[in-house]
This record gives C-alpha cells, sequence and structure tokens, in this order.
C-alpha cells in the first residue's frame, strides 16, 4: 500500500504473516539447504542462538523480508532473499538493511528510508515495514 | 512434457502451497496468491519444484509472477529443464 502525502512523499507499508510450524517443518525437512538459501549468517546465528525458539527466529525473520519485498514493492524484481538482512540492535529495535540488488534498486526507486517491526506469538511472526521516499 | 509437468505442478502445490481450496479445482491460469498461497507457501513450492525437476531457480527468476500461476509455474519450470546441461 502506497500514500501519497501532499508534499509528494511516498510512503509505503508491506505486511507479511508466517506459520512457525510450518517453518519448523521445512527446517526438518530441507535443513541447511533450506536456511542457507533464505537468511544471512548472521541471522542464521541470531536463530540458532536459541534452538528451543530458532523456528520461531526464522519465522519472524522471512516475515520480514517477505515485508519488505511487499513495502518497497520489489516483489517482481528477482531479489535473493539475502539481500535484505534483519538485525536485532541492543536496544530492542529490529534495523534492517539492504545489501546488493535489493540496495541498489530501493534507492533507484527512491527509497530514502525504511523501518521494520516484527512481532511472534504462539504459532505465528508478524512483520511490518514502512518506507519513505521523497518522491 | 507439458502434461506430465502440469501434473507435478499439480501435486507439488497440493503437498507445499497450503491453498485454500483444492487445486485441481483450479484452471491453469487461476491466482495462486489469491488462492491462498503465502509467501512462505510460495517458497517451499520453490525448493519443492526444485527438488522434483532437478533444477535451480535462479536469482533472476525468484519473482512473484513466476509462481502465480500453474501455466506461470509451468513456463518457469520448463525454461529451466530445457536449459539444463544434457
Amino acid at each position: 500500500m502506497v500514500m501519497q502525502r501532499p508534499d509528494a512523499t511516498r510512503i509505503s507499508v508491506g505486511i507479511d504473516l508466517v506459520q512457525v510450524s510450518q517453518v519448523a517443518q521445512t527446517l526438518a525437512r530441507l535443513g541447511d539447504s533450506y536456511v542457507n538459501r533464505i537468511w544471512t549468517p548472521d541471522e542464521i546465528a541470531h536463530c540458532r542462538a536459541q534452538p528451543a525458539i530458532a523456528a520461531a527466529r526464522f519465522a519472524t525473520g522471512f516475515a520480514a523480508k517477505a515485508a519488505t519485498l511487499k513495502a518497497l514493492r520489489l516483489n517482481d524484481e528477482g531479489l535473493d532473499l539475502r539481500n535484505i538482512n534483519t538485525r536485532l540492535s541492543e536496544s530492542g529495535s529490529w534495523e534492517l538493511e539492504l545489501k546488493g540488488k535489493a540496495g541498489e534498486l530501493a534507492q533507484a526507486a527512491g527509497w530514502q528510508s525504511w523501518s521494520l517491526s516484527v512481532s511472534q506469538e504462539g504459532d505465528y511472526a508478524t512483520a511490518v515495514v514502512a518506507a519513505l521516499s521523497a518522491s | 512434457m507439458s502434461s506430465v509437468t502440469t501434473q507435478k505442478i499439480r501435486q507439488l502445490l497440493a503437498e507445499h502451497g497450503r491453498l485454500g481450496c483444492d487445486v485441481s479445482t483450479l484452471g491453469e491460469d487461476a491466482d495462486l496468491y489469491q488462492a491462498g498461497m503465502s509467501s512462505h507457501a510460495s517458497v517451499n513450492v520453490m525448493l519443492a519444484l526444485e527438488a522434483a525437476f532437478e533444477i535451480e531457480f535462479p536469482d533472476a527468476m525468484l519473482r512473484r509472477r513466476a509462481f502465480e500461476s500453474i501455466a506461470a509455474i509451468r513456463s518457469a519450470v520448463e525454461e529451466l529443464v530445457g536449459n539444463a546441461p544434457p
């Protein structure tokens, strides 16, 4: 969804919902071939730091990536999801880093800043990304 | 090859697509996302297609549009199978 403010600033929002048990099933079925395809080494280390909730963390990370693609309108650009890196800051807030082609396309489209928020409870993880451009 | 490919694609969608309806009721151009396939389910479908057809989707083909219908998936699979080394 994109909103146009009177001063021509664009605001776009993306959201995604992931079922943790589905991620757990895929982890059990495919293991590292799945993990290494979707998540960055830093994300993998964060998820596996607490094995009991690894699936929930992977699910949250996936939701963040999918929400990012929606917010920045990159769903049809053919991107490696590892170009989108999520990181939990010391303050507890989530940071979103765009690398490689994802970063280039976001910049070319005029997106100047973005913000990520996540939540997880029970079998569901969700993420919302808001992006802002000057035009 | 197309009918066999289509049958296999329908099978994989039934197993991994988490659609809200029976895949046999969907036409080849029906929107799979509208039929309930989520972002993560589309990744599961992609991984299942790779294993079943012994192909690998390059980054350039990891587009939402490539998985939006049975026809779109078949087109992508046939392109990759056709490009595979003998």
